[in-house]
């Protein structure tokens, strides 16, 4: 079990803010993860592409109001 | 066809819409539209606003079906791949003061960003002030991000929120076809309610289904893709990535090429199509509009497109834009061939006050929690 578990609510905010939040969110923890929840294609977009960038492994599941849940695992 | 609308969310996505902006811009102009202006956000919703009346400058007034096409062809991409969320209230008042700005600095320059390059491919090196200007701009833009700016947090709203502005654009298109004139002054010019330019830029377009269909197809492949002209500068200076960067350097080279093949490459200072050689007010110009999109998180073209997804606080964006396109006219902040007009420096000087006051003081404590 790794207890270093990162949550970003980037629901509602717009560009470029839920990248600049991952981007804090990588830098600080270095290893472990990170679950974003945003609520738009370009956020999940974004934050995937910055992820996978960042040498992290990605997984995106969409909720079923229609929002997504990014987890980035390192 | 599905291998190729996935390859719009991909890395090439960007480079796709840049390289058909790049090809059918500078077909428009060949088709009818104003020089170095196959598409301009700001100047076209500019010719909107003087179409309805909001200004009166005789030389630039038309609706120009681009910027419904925009808004509808992200709408239809929008519903097509789920993507339609209306949403709003992020801040919208001042989203539509920033729209407002963001147009009186763009107007001063004459182009928004998507022109700026477009001016730059056709040899316009007035552009070059235009687009150091914007750098700068989005380079302070930045700053305030990196301080903690935030417009605040949008909410999902009711369906109808979503489908305001495309009913909107779909109005414009009837009055585009249908050109109401409720009757002649003394002098016989028409008293509106639409009026279309006779002469001048407003007067030089393209065919109205020609252009329409430009504009859904770009508004289409924009909308997969994010394609921003805005963002493509912060995202390399912020993040350092290419991704939306790739798509303006993809439009700059292949609508020079395409330019190039159409005789349209005039290289020079002098004598360029509406445009301006004072280069401090061309640099200004675009800082403050750099400045305002980037608080407001996108370019012209990209604030269209979002309100095509449902994003009300786009669309109050863009409302800001039309109703500042008729104030920067009526109040003398928008340049002419000659030069800068009397009230643009100081407008360009205070709208950088008041968006600098706007990236100061706009803050949200954002929850980054520790589970």
């Amino acid at each position: 079990m790794n207890n270093n578990i990162e949550i970003v609510d980037a629901r509602g905010l717009s560009c470029p803010q839920p990248v600049m939040l991952t981007s804090k969110a990588i830098k600080k923890l270095n290893k472990g993860a990170i679950e974003v929840l945003a609520d738009s294609g370009v956020a999940r977009d974004n934050v995937s592409r910055l992820g996978k960038n960042s040498g992290w492994a990605v997984t995106v599941e969409e909720q079923p109001e229609g929002s997504y849940r990014i987890v980035l695992k390192k | 066809m599905s291998t190729i609308l996935r390859f719009l969310t991909s890395r090439w996505g960007p480079i796709i819409t840049g390289t058909v902006v790049g090809v059918l811009a500078p077909v428009l102009v060949m088709l009818g539209n104003p020089g170095n202006m196959g598409i301009c956000v700001v100047c076209f919703t500019r010719d909107i606003a003087g179409a309805l009346g909001l200004q009166r400058a005789g030389t630039v007034q038309y609706i120009r079906p681009e910027i419904i096409g925009f808004v509808l062809g992200a709408l239809v991409a929008a519903l097509a791949f789920k993507e339609f969320k209306p949403r709003t209230g992020s801040a919208p008042l001042v989203r539509f003061l920033l729209g407002m700005f963001a147009v009186f600095g763009a107007l001063v320059f004459l182009g928004c960003p998507w022109r700026a390059y477009l001016r730059l491919a056709g040899g316009d090196w007035n552009a070059i002030f235009g687009i150091l200007g914007l750098v700068a701009g989005i380079g302070l833009g930045i700053v305030f991000l990196r301080m903690g700016f935030s417009l605040g947090r949008s909410r999902p709203a009711p369906k109808a929120v979503g489908w305001v502005m495309p009913a909107i654009m779909v109005t414009l298109l009837v009055f585009l076809i249908v050109a109401p004139q409720f009757g002649r002054d003394a002098n016989g010019n028409p008293t509106g309610p639409i009026f279309f330019s006779t002469t001048g830029p407003g007067s030089q377009h393209a065919p109205l289904l020609i252009s329409l269909a430009v504009g859904l197809f770009i508004g289409f492949l924009a909308q997969r893709s994010r394609f921003c002209t805005v963002g493509a500068v912060r995202d390399m200076i912020m993040l350092k990535d290419s991704h939306l960067l790739n798509g303006v350097i993809a439009l700059i080279v292949v609508a020079f090429i395409t330019n190039f093949a159409l005789g349209q490459f005039h290289p020079g200072f002098a004598s360029q199509p509406v445009a301006q050689t004072n280069e401090w007010w061309n640099f200004g110009g675009m800082a403050l509009a750099g400045l305002a999109f980037t608080l407001a998180g996108g370019c012209p073209g990209r604030q269209l497109f979002l309100a095509g997804e449902g994003d009300g606080d786009s669309a109050m964006f863009v409302g800001g834009m039309l109703v500042g396109a008729g104030f920067a006219h009526n109040f003398s902040i928008a340049s002419s061939a000659a030069g800068p007009s009397a009230f643009g420096p100081i407008t360009v000087i205070v709208g950088l006050v008041i968006c600098v006051i706007i990236g100061l003081t706009m803050r949200e404590a954002v929850a980054t929690a520790k589970a």
